[in-house]
C-alpha cells in the first residue's frame, strides 16, 4: 500500500519560488498562466496489517507532525491499495 | 553562569557561540550534541546558526525531533533562557516555541550581508542592556528568513512587545527598502511570551569584534549574562 501525500503552502502564503517558476515559463511561450504555486509531494510504502482507512489516518499524522508546518502549509493524503 | 551551545548534524555557528561565550562573556560553556539530553548543568542554551539536516524538508524540520529537543522544551518551560540564532530561530519556530515560520527569502537569494537592526523591545533578557530604537550592525547568511505569521499572531506580537528587532535603514526607518527577506512587518527577531526564548535571524555572534565589522552583538550577550548574574 502506499499513502501519497501533497504539501502545499497555504493561499495566503507568497510563494516567490512558484512566482520565479511561473516567470521561466512565461519566458519560454506559455501564456494564460495565471499562477504557479511549488509543493511537495511524497511516496510512502507502508508494509503490515494496516488496512486502508488506519493507512490514512497514520499519514495524516505523518503530514501533519512532520512533512508539513501546519502554519504555513496544507496537505493532502491519498491512499494507493 | 554555564552557557550551552547545541550542536547539530550540520550546525556550523556553533564555535561563533562559543567563542563569544567563552571569550567576551568570559563564562564556561559546553557544546551539547543534539543526541544529549541533560541540561540540568546549564543556566542557558544557545541554538546557532547553520544547517542543521542540511534543512531537508524544511529549514530547522528535522533539528526539532532530535532527542536534545525534548530537553530543551522542559528547559524552557522551567523559565531558563534559550537563544535561537539563524538556524536556531528556524529550529524554535518549527518546535512550536515560537510562533510563525520563516519561508524562503522574497527574492530567493542566499543573503550574506551585514544588516541594520533597530531595537524593538528592551524588555527582555537578551536585550536589556541595549537602547530602545537604537541601530545595530549585525550580519545574515540565510536563504530561509522570511518571517511569515497570521494576523492574529502579529497583533499579539505586537500588543504584547514581543517584537524584538526589526530590519531598518541607517537611520532606524523600518523600509521596505531595508527589509532583506521580505519578512512580515520587518520583523529580524521574537521572543516567546514568557520572554525567556529569543529567535532572530541576525547572527550577534558573529558580530562581538570590530575586526569582523561589528561589535554591535556584544550587548546581546552582556544582556544575558546580566540576567544570569542578577538571578544568581
Amino acid at each position: 500500500m502506499k499513502a501519497k501525500v501533497y504539501v502545499t503552502l497555504k493561499p495566503s502564503v507568497l510563494d516567490p519560488q512558484g512566482k520565479a517558476i511561473k516567470h521561466s515559463v512565461e519566458l519560454l511561450g506559455f501564456d494564460g498562466i495565471s499562477d504557479i504555486r511549488q509543493g511537495k509531494y511524497f511516496e510512502i510504502a507502508i508494509e503490515g496489517p494496516l488496512n486502508a482507512e488506519q493507512a490514512r489516518e497514520e499519514a495524516v499524522r505523518m503530514a501533519h507532525d512532520v512533512l508539513s508546518n501546519p502554519i504555513i502549509e496544507d496537505f493532502r493524503v491519498e491512499i494507493e491499495e | 553562569m554555564k552557557f550551552g551551545v547545541v550542536v547539530f548534524p550540520g550546525s556550523n555557528c556553533d564555535h561563533d557561540a562559543y567563542h563569544v561565550i567563552s571569550k567576551h562573556v568570559g563564562q564556561p560553556v559546553d557544546f551539547i550534541w543534539h543526541r544529549d539530553t541533560d541540561l540540568s548543568s546549564y543556566d542557558a542554551v544557545i541554538i546557532p546558526g547553520g544547517f542543521s539536516y542540511g534543512d531537508y524538508l524544511r529549514a530547522g524540520a528535522l533539528a526539532r525531533f532530535s532527542p536534545v529537543m525534548t530537553s530543551v522544551k522542559e528547559f524552557a518551560a522551567k523559565g531558563n533562557l534559550v537563544l535561537g540564532i539563524c538556524n536556531g530561530f528556524q529550529i524554535l519556530c518549527e518546535a512550536g516555541l515560537l510562533p510563525g515560520a520563516l519561508i524562503r527569502n522574497r527574492d530567493l537569494h542566499f543573503i550574506c550581508d551585514h544588516v541594520n537592526v533597530r531595537v524593538e523591545s528592551i524588555n527582555t533578557p537578551f536585550t536589556h542592556e541595549l537602547k530602545a530604537g537604537s541601530v545595530l550592525r549585525m550580519p545574515i547568511a540565510h536563504a530561509d528568513g522570511n518571517f511569515v505569521c497570521d494576523d492574529a499572531t502579529l497583533d499579539e506580537l505586537r500588543r504584547e512587545d514581543r517584537i524584538v528587532f526589526r530590519y531598518c535603514d541607517r537611520e532606524g526607518q523600518p523600509t521596505d527598502a531595508a527589509n532583506p527577506n521580505g519578512s512580515r512587518d520587518n520583523i529580524a527577531g521574537i521572543c516567546n511570551r514568557e520572554r525567556n526564548i529569543m529567535g532572530l535571524m541576525p547572527h550577534p555572534e558573529r558580530a562581538c569584534e570590530d575586526l569582523l565589522g561589528s561589535s554591535d552583538g556584544r550587548d546581546v550577550f552582556r544582556s544575558l549574562a546580566g540576567t544570569l548574574a542578577a538571578a544568581a
